[in-house]
């Protein structure tokens, strides 16, 4: 907060920090209350759905929505109610005491009565090396985004969970043969995922196997895989190589003032989205290690929005 | 494309004329109709485009209908910002980043004796 000058910050009843379904349904509930709630949209506006194709399991559409499509109908759905959805993303907090301070863009004081957490949860990777340094030369952890570049080429996918059979099935409209590498002799995906890949002509699954490596000079030219019970390893040649081995979710500004899990999650009192914090809320993959769908996300919005609600009134 | 587009539209057919050979640093915006995150960034490259008029060129590049400048140099993954100066890539970002960000790259390009 240094060097920030809050004395003539602008005030909000309710911030709400991040825009996929858990802001975005916070969003319409605050502005249907018309507690007039300031929106800042982060570095991934839409959030996680912005990068998926078909979302087949959201109620209310029985024959699919695009992601994309789905997160604008959410936002023009805010907007319509009066929210207003801002640009930028908050860099630092203070919520040491009310109202909440917070920074945007590292530059942009807001003061504010709540907050409401939404930051949701990003692709992690491997940590290798060799992974960083070819990002986006080969090295992606989108399928939806960069599939296309990988045209009658082998790709690999490595993960075992729902978004790596999503992404592993979205690659072979392109790829020449996907590989989908996992650790373990399981998939944690939902059945009819499994069901798919594993079915899939162009599809190689590899059991407990892992990366040690990524290979090439400029682009990617291949793996070093290993059996993680002989612990041989070997080179698998391949061009794209896509990472779907999870998320961690977006909490390290709120480090010094929320209790947080093992992980990093967001801790919520049971049946609530109040953190330890009075006066701030958390919602969806901020918050949630076990359900992490669009739909629990949107209820977990709404319920921070009645939450803030009802405290703001007990307030008055 | 709005009238007051500032941006310039690339092609494989022109790329060389108007990124390599430009007597100003270039920003190239790799972007598809199927990107989530390029629509992000869209308005922000409008916004720089405009800023930046006279001091460096931002351009797009649909990679769909371009395939070839995208080979060239190595894109595998958009959105990808490409900063040239004086032919050269100097300077990536794969993915998106925020308006200060790029501000702040092309002000450093733009004010670099040629």
């Amino acid at each position: 907060m240094e060097g920030i000058d809050f004395s003539a910050a602008e005030h909000r009843r309710v911030t709400i920090v991040g825009t996929g379904p858990a802001g975005l349904t916070a969003a319409i509930y605050s502005a249907r209350a018309n507690l007039e709630p300031l929106v800042i949209q982060g570095p991934e506006p839409g959030g996680q759905l912005i990068t998926t194709t078909d979302v087949e399991n959201y109620p209310g559409f029985p024959d699919g929505i695009m992601g994309p499509e789905m997160m604008q109908k959410f936002e023009q759905q805010a907007d319509r109610f009066g929210a207003e959805l801002r640009w930028g993303t908050v860099t630092s907090v203070d919520l040491s005491e009310r109202p909440f301070k917070l920074v945007v863009d590292e530059e942009t004081p807001v003061v504010s009565d709540v907050v409401i957490i939404s930051t949701g949860a990003s692709a992690q990777y491997l940590g290798l090396e060799n992974e960083g340094r070819l990002l986006g030369h080969g090295v992606s952890a989108c399928a939806t985004c960069d599939g296309a570049f990988f045209r009658e080429m082998k790709v690999a996918i490595v993960g075992g969970g729902d978004t790596a059979m999503e992404e592993a099935l979205f690659l072979t409209r392109f790829a020449s043969k996907v590989y989908v590498i996992h650790r373990r002799d399981e998939f944690r995906a939902s059945k009819i995922m499994q069901q798919r890949v594993i079915e899939h002509d162009k599809i190689e699954v590899l059991w407990n196997t892992t990366v040690t490596d990524v290979l090439g000079d400029t682009l990617v030219e291949g793996l070093v895989i290993k059996d993680v019970n002989s612990g041989d390893e070997k080179e698998l040649a391949v061009e794209g190589f896509f990472v779907a081995i999870g998320h961690k979710p977006n909490t390290e500004i709120f480090a010094d003032y929320l209790k947080r899990d093992e992980t990093g999650y967001i801790k919520t009192q049971a049946d609530s989205t109040y953190t330890n914090v009075e006066g701030v809320f958390a919602c969806g993959d901020a918050q949630d290690h076990i359900y992490r769908q669009a739909i629990t996300a949107a209820g977990t919005g709404c319920m921070a929005a009645i939450d803030a609600e009802r405290w703001l009134a007990d307030q008055e | 494309m709005s009238q007051d587009a500032k941006y310039v539209t690339l092609s494989d057919a022109n790329f060389v004329s108007e990124v390599l050979e430009s007597d100003k640093p270039v920003l190239v915006d790799f972007w598809a109709v199927w990107c989530g995150p390029c629509r992000i960034i869209a308005p922000i490259i409008e916004e720089l485009a405009v800023e930046f008029e006279g001091k460096a060129k931002i351009a797009k590049l649909d990679v769909d209908h371009n395939p070839q400048s995208a080979m060239q140099f190595g894109v595998r993954s958009i959105p990808t910002l490409l900063f040239f100066k004086d032919g050269q890539v100097v300077d990536q970002l794969i993915g998106t980043a925020p308006k200060k960000v790029l501000a702040a790259k092309l002000e450093n390009l733009a004010g670099q004796p040629a």
